[in-house]
Parts: structure tokens; sequence; C-alpha cells
């Protein structure tokens, strides 16, 4: 791959550094925030090496990363990082920019009845939030 | 003094036993709870992009109406607790945030207010001296795992909610109540959140798995929290891994109104159910 001053401040890390309130090149690739993430085993791609990819301007692979919808926003990674980067609002933007583009994980018809009766409100609302719009 | 509550959806519908709890703990301790006129979900989940002003119109409503009928707020649900501390912590400190909900909403309002958790009032109001000297029943010795999760902590400087590193603030109510608390690894991480519902859904949820284990290994007989979303998490563990220890899980008001005289059905303890082991040891079933 070929990495140019082009490809490292592209419109849309741009446009992430805007929705988050993040500045990308803060983090200095530690790891860890990899390290405490409590669901790092189902990711795929760590959440350090998802900010890996903006940082090289490859935001494409930064969105495919399945951690982007398995981060939890549990704030760990936020509260340890030695550089007060909060990479949960890095993940948020993400997020944000794949549901506005309609790019939903979850649509709420093929959501079980069952899930209606026994999760909380809570549990609900906040899967909407997060995979739905 | 009088506050205004905010039960939260979940308190209103699934976790009923967590309102009802809460309500009558904070009776017997003399803290007047009247709830809020009119309110709305909070969104459950504070918003993380800076531009997703329109999600924090309700809880903003809320926090506006509890300053307009001149209470602080109260409320349990550590979801609701998170959005609400959160978004008044934003109204205050971004004005350009602010003018958009003020226009929006039609409320004036900047702040002012405050919102607490009910911990946090039996700690710093009441003290837990006095909470314990009004106690009605022992609890035993019951051994209990505190479980704090991640929404009552973090982010810790816009939280506040007692040592994001080392809290105590349920350790030392249950002590008070005469349980003990039970100190275990996992107390302060995540159970999964809303994983389950959304990506993880044919998968096990190991993160909850995960905590229940290491509450069950540390020898606690019971975990409390004040979180519905992680209740439901810990208690789904029993279906993603058959034949794993399963503690019953309990709000921390279920055990708090218990010891303060309520009774057990109204504190759903379920004697014959899923908290047998819990009732046997605190004599429920024995003296009717
Ligand atoms: S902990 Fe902070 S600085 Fe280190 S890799 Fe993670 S985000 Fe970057
Ligand atoms: S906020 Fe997301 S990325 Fe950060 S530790 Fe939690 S789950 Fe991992």
């Amino acid at each position: 791959m070929k990495l140019t001053r082009h490809g490292l401040h592209s419109e849309m890390i741009e446009k992430i550094e805007r929705i988050s309130g993040e500045e990308i090149s803060k983090c200095y690739q530690c790891g860890k925030c990899s390290a405490g993430c409590p669901v790092a085993q189902e990711m795929g791609t760590l959440p350090h090496r998802v900010v890996r990819h903006l940082q090289l301007g490859q935001d494409e692979r930064a969105f495919e990363a399945e951690a982007v919808w398995f981060c939890t926003s549990c704030h760990t990674c936020e509260s340890r990082c030695p550089k007060g980067f909060d990479l949960s609002r890095v993940m948020e933007a993400l997020r944000a920019v794949l549901l506005r583009r309609g790019e939903a994980p979850v649509r709420p018809e093929d959501l079980p009845a069952e899930l209606f009766a026994a999760a909380p409100q809570q549990a609900i609302v906040s899967c909407y939030r997060k995979y739905v719009s | 003094m009088k506050y205004g509550y905010y039960p939260g959806c979940t308190l209103h519908q699934q976790a009923e036993e967590f309102d009802v709890t809460t309500r009558e703990s904070a009776r017997a301790l003399g803290i007047e709870l009247e709830e809020l006129d009119s309110w709305q979900c909070c969104g459950a989940v504070f918003p993380l992009a800076t531009d997703a002003v329109i999600n924090l119109a309700a809880p903003f409503r809320a926090l506006a109406a509890a300053y307009e009928a001149g209470v602080e707020l109260v409320t349990v649900c550590a979801g609701c607790l998170n959005v609400l501390r959160r978004t008044n912590n934003l109204v205050q400190n971004d004005d350009e945030t602010r003018d958009k909900l003020v226009d929006f909403v039609e409320e004036d309002y900047a702040g002012e207010g405050r919102v607490h958790h009910l911990l946090e009032l039996l700690r710093d109001e009441v003290g837990f001296e006095s909470v314990s000297e009004r106690t009605k029943r022992d609890l035993n010795g019951l051994r209990i795992a505190p479980y704090y999760g991640c929404l009552l902590l973090r982010p810790p400087d816009e939280m506040e909610f007692d040592d994001a590193e080392d809290p105590q603030i349920l350790e030392n109510m249950l002590a008070g109540i005469g349980a003990h608390p039970v100190s275990y690894p996992l107390r302060m991480d995540c159970c999964g959140a809303y994983l389950p519902i959304g990506e993880l859904e044919e998968r096990r949820n190991r993160a909850a798995v995960a905590v229940m284990r290491s509450a069950s290994a540390a020898g606690a007989e019971a975990i409390v929290t004040s979180c519905p979303l992680c209740a439901h998490n810990l208690e789904q563990c029993a279906q993603d891994v058959p034949g794993a220890e399963m503690l019953p899980v309990l709000y921390f008001s279920q055990v708090l109104a218990y010891a303060l005289g309520l009774d057990a059905d109204s504190c759903g303890l379920e004697p014959d159910g899923l908290h047998a082991g819990v009732c046997e040891k605190i004599g429920i079933g024995e003296v009717k």
C-alpha cells in the first residue's frame, strides 16, 4: 500500500474529527485501550488498530472493522488512555457516519418478539440508538 | 428534603421491583421522592457524536422541568443517571449546544439543577450509619458481590460518582445493612451492554459470563446492581453457559428495602424461585 499526504488528510477523517471532537493524530498507538477493552476478543480488529487505519488515511478499512459495532461505549479506553484520547467517541463517529448512510446493522422488524417481552426498555432503546438510527 | 424523582422507562415497565423498593427505601429513610409530572425516556445512552443534539432534547426537558419545579432530581437507573448527569454537564459547559436546546425545547435552562443517585443521598445526606440504625432486619452476613459496571462510574470526570478507580459506596451500604460485601476483580467491567441485542444475538455474551464467574469464584451468594441492562445481561448468562454457576441478581434497593422492613413479596424476593438460596439465608420463608 502506498501512503500519501493526501491520504492522511482525507475529508472523511476531518469529518470523523468533527463528529467525535477528537484529533485522530493524538493517539500514539500504545495499545492500552485494546488491552483493557472488555469486548476486544469479539472485535477482529482491535480498537487502537481502528484508529491506526484512520491515521493512515484508510478510512474504509476503519468503517469495515467489526469493532465499530462491537464497541459498547463503556469508556474504559477513554478513562485509561495516557493521551486523554476519547476512543469511544471515535467509534461513535464511525457508527454515526454508517447509520447516516443507511448502513444500519439491525432492522427492528428482524428483532424477535420475545425480546420485547424479556429485555428491559433500556436495552431496547440503547440498541435502537446504537444500531438503528 | 423533597426531590424530583425520575424513574425512567425501565422502572415503569420491566423493572418494577426496582421502582417499588427505591420508593419504599427512600420513604423509610425520610427522603421525599415525588415523581416529575411529566418526563420522557432519557434515550438510554448519552450521545457521543457532538452533532447529535436532538438526542439531548429529552434529558434536557427533564432537567429543565425539575428546575422549574424547584427540585433536585433523583434517579437510581445507572443509564438514566449517566445520561442526565452528562447532559447537565454539557448544558453547563457548551453554550452553543445549550442555545440550540433552549430554542428547541423552549425552556430556559442553563444547567443550574443537580442530579443525584439515591445511594449518593444515603451517603451524603442521610449517612450510612443512620441507614444502619434504621434497619429492621439483618441480612445475616449474606455474601453479596456489588456490581458497578460502566454507567455509574465512567467517564469519571463527568460522573463523579464515588472513586471511579475504587468505588466503595455499594460496599458501604451493604455492610451497613448487615450483608457481607464480597470483593472480586470484575466489579467495574462492562457486562456487554446492548451487544447481545444487536450484534451478538446468537453468540455468547462473554463479557457478562466473565463478570458472573468472577463474582461466583469470590464466593458471592448474590450480585447487586443499579442497572437494569446489567441485571438482564447477567441473568441471561444461564442461557449462554448451560450448567454455569448462576448467582441471583438483585437491585441494591431490593436488599435495602428488605433490611428496612418491607415485606419480601413487595421487595420482589422469590423464596420458591430464583432467590431461594438468598431467602433461606436471610430468613424469608421461616417467619411469615
Ligand atoms: S490508549 Fe490512547 S494513545 Fe494508546 S493506543 Fe489507545 S487511544 Fe491511542
Ligand atoms: S468504549 Fe468501546 S473501544 Fe473503548 S474499551 Fe469500551 S468497548 Fe472497547
